[in-house]
């Protein structure tokens, strides 16, 4: 089946996976949203614990979705995997720096003798919840506006700045969309809130939160969403695979792949309807809503810097050093072998969603907290 | 192509993955092995509907939570860290390297995640059947992880199924099956997971054995015992009888890293297994420095035998790889060096070729590329080319640490075999614990097959030096070229946090233990 497929094909199709598990990160990412506002809204001792609760049933989904999402994108695109890590070394070490703190802490934030004490893992979760979203916001963010490498003949990276990556974070153009991110992430969390809590102080501060994020989400987006169409993106010469820059590049993709202009335009909506269901209903479904519209605005987002002949990977440095996905993928037979694997994941999905209702028939409230054998 | 290369960056960031390896890998066998255990107890349960039991599988499940948690979080540093920093690695090799870590993320790790949170929580929300059905497929995805990380290490101890592309300068993958079936897979896998169930038996007969010596919870303890003691005793003679594979395979397969582990400098027929020795540095005798033994005991033709069943069998020593030996067919480092040089030299002017649009040129070279004579004259040798202008010993592994490692290991297994039979046969007499003695060597016992393992791995990968894939990629090629300092601040940062994250993890596990199965 997979072996008939050319090249491109698979490496279009592996695009497209990996794509779609890093908006399924995004997604997954209201644990990190909700961990920000373990103080802000968990005033006592017993709404904390359910907040991180109610979270800690579905951190790992988001740490392996992390995890594999690098993996997959080791596995089809290494050139990028060997590029960005290896170059970008301190954001993506600072990223995950915030993974290793939150690992631990829902299993040890209130276990006796825990060392360094309740509060420090909750900073540590608060820390996570802020690093981690907003670094990979302004790590994507260098998809559209380049960054600060060249590649030699052996395909080996060096990079120009002295920080390693860091600089990403002084543009305003990658800060628009850490702080989009970061944002998302928090509204996501408060609708996951709504959807899973019962708690009557719980359910007041989250919804006045609500308001104040989704207002800072939706400027931080525009200014992101209306800066990127206007701004010139890392074009390809489909014949001679040279890179160039093209005014309105990525507007022009937008309108040269209309499913994706869909995708995005739909997307948009679901995320701004589930933040008024938040606002105006009771119920908690929201997150329903602004969950896959989520997915499918970074979904197209990705489409958008990698599809219609653009480098997904490109160098603001050194243009030629870009990476497409035609000559950063594995090699043929690879992509194959990984094809076949690609095939379990509807499985995986399937009972990964039926695990996820198994645990959140019951909505999370302080009672449960007292009789729950297994609390973090 | 390799422009000087700073060594201090190299034994830097060697020594970070080689901390966050070793860290990682004092949680990952405790969850391989411990997971399982949990599996049986709680399968006993719902056969038997006793609660005594259900309070037995609780309290295992409580110490594997704590365990899993930090296992997660120095694990997730691993799998970045080949792209962080060993990048060029990450390039040269990655169309075989990648796809075991992303299969091992698909199939395992969302298994693993997935039927972990049912175990836990499902106690009052799932029904009976399908939480112990989560609590099988934790482990089962447990040790479906260590498969896909296992296939990978064992292919960089052992590159098959691979092509070398000069147009992408990488190798590529020509078959699946080669490297997740290679012998040497197979046998990883089987000697790391059965070494690590071992290791969890020994750690639940050692806590239980604590609460005999207090006399608390003696039937817990006692049936905590049974259960790891059985799992324990099977588990001992698997991971003796596949490291005795083990062995083999590497002689046949890295035959330096074998030489290195028994410190033989001089092959011969007859060779005698050192079953015990000390070694002291000598630099006035070649190779330079040359490791001497100030005592040994030896069984005579042992390691003749162990590698071809026959003492007739001639192992070859350090010497005879480094300077050759044309009669059994050894060929010497300098001619390796040079047909590796040849090789790199003639990618590069390949590269050239292709720039300048020079199409014969290309095509010539290109050619070579696909000649079987000439892959195994020359592309075969290809990391030794890096050493063009080095000194040859920078070629041999640390023979001293390797050695030590390797019988360390070795005698720790004997240990192991013992004991378990022994706590085994006193349980099922019923008479475990009630030797205060024994309890004792339990307790002792305990952190010992940490020591094993970890010195198993120390064996693995300073044994390969300075290989990062076997005799095609130095770990000077496969480094990235980052500032020495960068990497310090890193391990530092790393070494800090994990010891403190360790301090925690002990300090609750303890508590946690001393609690016993009824406290909260």
């Amino acid at each position: 089946m997979f072996g008939n497929l050319s090249l491109l094909a698979l490496q279009q199709y592996w695009f497209i996976i990996v794509s779609l598990l890093g908006s399924i990160l995004v997604f997954l990412f209201f644990v990190q949203g909700g961990q920000t506002f373990l103080f802000r809204i968990g005033k006592s001792e017993v709404e904390r614990t359910i907040i991180v609760n109610t979270l800690g049933r579905k951190w790992e989904f988001t740490f392996t979705t992390l995890v594999t999402f690098g993996g997959a994108f080791f596995a089809s695109f290494p050139l990028f995997y060997a590029t960005s890590f290896g170059g970008a070394y301190w954001v993506w070490m600072a990223i995950l720096f915030a993974f290793v703190i939150q690992a631990v802490s829902y299993e040890f934030r209130t276990k006796a003798s825990n060392f360094l004490g309740q509060r420090t893992y909750e900073w540590f979760l608060f820390i996570n919840g802020l690093l981690g979203t907003f670094l990979v916001g302004v790590a994507v963010a260098t998809f559209f506006s380049g960054s600060q490498f060249s590649l030699n003949e052996m395909n080996s990276v060096s990079w120009a700045t002295e920080a390693r990556g860091l600089e990403a974070a002084l543009s305003p153009f990658n800060l628009s969309l850490g702080l989009t991110v970061f944002f998302l992430a928090r509204v996501l969390g408060l609708l996951y809130f709504q959807k899973t809590i019962d708690n009557d102080n719980i359910l007041t501060r989250t919804k006045k939160a609500l308001l104040y994020n989704a207002i800072l989400f939706v400027v931080f987006f525009l200014t992101f969403a209306v800066w990127l169409m206007l701004r010139e993106g890392f074009a390809v010469n489909p014949e001679s695979g040279e890179v160039f820059m093209e005014p309105f590049k990525y507007f022009h993709n937008l309108l040269a792949m209309p499913v994706v202009l869909v995708m995005f335009l739909v997307g948009v909506l679901a995320v701004l309807g589930g933040i008024a269901a938040g606002l105006l209903r009771e119920g908690g479904n929201g997150i329903w809503f602004a969950g896959p519209g989520t997915v499918l605005v970074v979904f197209s987002l990705f489409m958008l810097a990698g599809f219609n002949n653009t480098a997904f990977y490109p160098s603001a440095y050194d243009l030629q050093s870009s990476l497409t996905i035609q000559n950063s993928s594995s090699s043929h037979y690879t992509l194959v072998a990984l094809s076949w694997v690609s095939l379990v994941v509807p499985f995986v999905l399937a009972y990964i969603i039926y695990a996820w209702r198994a645990l959140n028939k019951k909505k999370i409230d302080e009672k449960e907290m007292q009789e729950e054998h297994h609390v973090y | 192509m390799l422009e000087s290369i700073d060594m201090s960056l190299v034994d830097w960031s060697r020594g970070q993955f080689a901390l966050t390896a070793m860290f990682h890998w004092i949680f990952v066998p405790l969850t391989l092995g411990l997971s399982f255990i949990v599996a049986f107890m709680h399968t006993i349960y719902v056969r038997t509907g006793s609660e005594e039991w259900k309070r037995i599988t609780k309290f295992w499940m409580k110490l594997f939570g704590i365990n899993f948690a930090i296992g997660v979080s120095t694990g997730i540093i691993l799998e970045f860290e080949f792209g962080t920093n060993w990048s060029n690695y990450s390039w040269f090799v990655g169309d075989i390297f990648g796809a075991p870590l992303a299969i091992e993320g698909i199939l395992a790790f969302f298994m693993e995640s997935t039927f972990i949170a049912i175990m836990f929580f499902g106690w009052n929300k799932v029904s009976k059947r399908f939480h112990l059905t989560a609590s099988w497929l934790t482990a089962f995805g447990a040790s479906l992880s260590a498969v896909w990380i296992l296939v990978a290490n064992a292919w960089m101890q052992n590159p098959v199924g691979t092509v070398f592309n000069p147009d992408m300068a990488r190798n590529e993958m020509t078959s699946f099956w080669d490297v997740i079936f290679s012998d040497l897979a197979v046998n990883k896998f089987l000697h790391t997971v059965t070494s690590s169930f071992l290791l969890a038996s020994v750690f639940v007969i050692g806590v239980s054995a604590w609460f005999l010596l207090r006399n608390k919870e003696v039937l817990f303890a006692r049936r905590s015992t049974v259960v790891a003691a059985v799992f324990g005793v099977i588990a001992a003679i698997a991971t003796i009888a596949t490291g005795d594979t083990s062995a083999r395979i590497v002689a046949r397969e890295q035959p330096m890293k074998f030489a290195a582990m028994e410190a033989l400098y001089e092959g011969q027929t007859h060779a005698p297994l050192v079953a015990i020795g000390a070694m002291r540095t000598d630099t006035s005798k070649f190779p330079n420095p040359r490791e001497e033994f100030i005592f040994k005991i030896e069984i005579p033709n042992a390691l003749s035998y162990m590698v071809f069943l026959t003492p007739s069998g001639f192992i070859p020593g350090i010497t005879d790889l480094v300077y050759g030996n044309e009669e059994q067919g050894f060929m010497p480092y300098e001619e390796r060096i040079e047909r590796g040089d040849v090789a790199i030299q003639t990618l590069k002017e390949l590269k050239k070729a292709k720039d300048r649009g020079d199409e014969a040129t290309y095509s010539a070279l290109r050619e070579k590329f696909s000649d079987p004579v000439w892959l195994d004259e020359y592309y075969a040798h290809f990391g030794f080319g890096y050493y063009k202008g080095r000194q040859l010993k920078e070629l041999i592994p640390n023979v001293k640490l390797n050695f030590y490692a390797f019988h360390t290991m070795v005698i720790l297994g004997g240990h192991f075999l013992i004991f378990t039979l022994v706590v085994l046969w006193l349980s099922v007499k019923n008479r475990w614990g009630n030797h205060k003695w024994l309890l004792w060597v339990a307790l002792l016992t305990m952190p010992m097959p940490w020591i094993a393992s970890q010195t198993g791995w120390v064996l693995a990968e300073l044994g390969r030096q300075p290989w990062v894939v076997y005799e095609l990629m130095p770990n000077l090629a496969a480094v990235t070229r980052l500032k020495p300092a960068a990497v310090q601040v890193t391990f530092w940062i790393f070494l800090a946090t994990f010891t403190v994250l360790f301090i925690a993890e002990i300090k609750i596990m303890v508590t946690q233990i001393k609690k016993g199965p009824g406290g909260k």
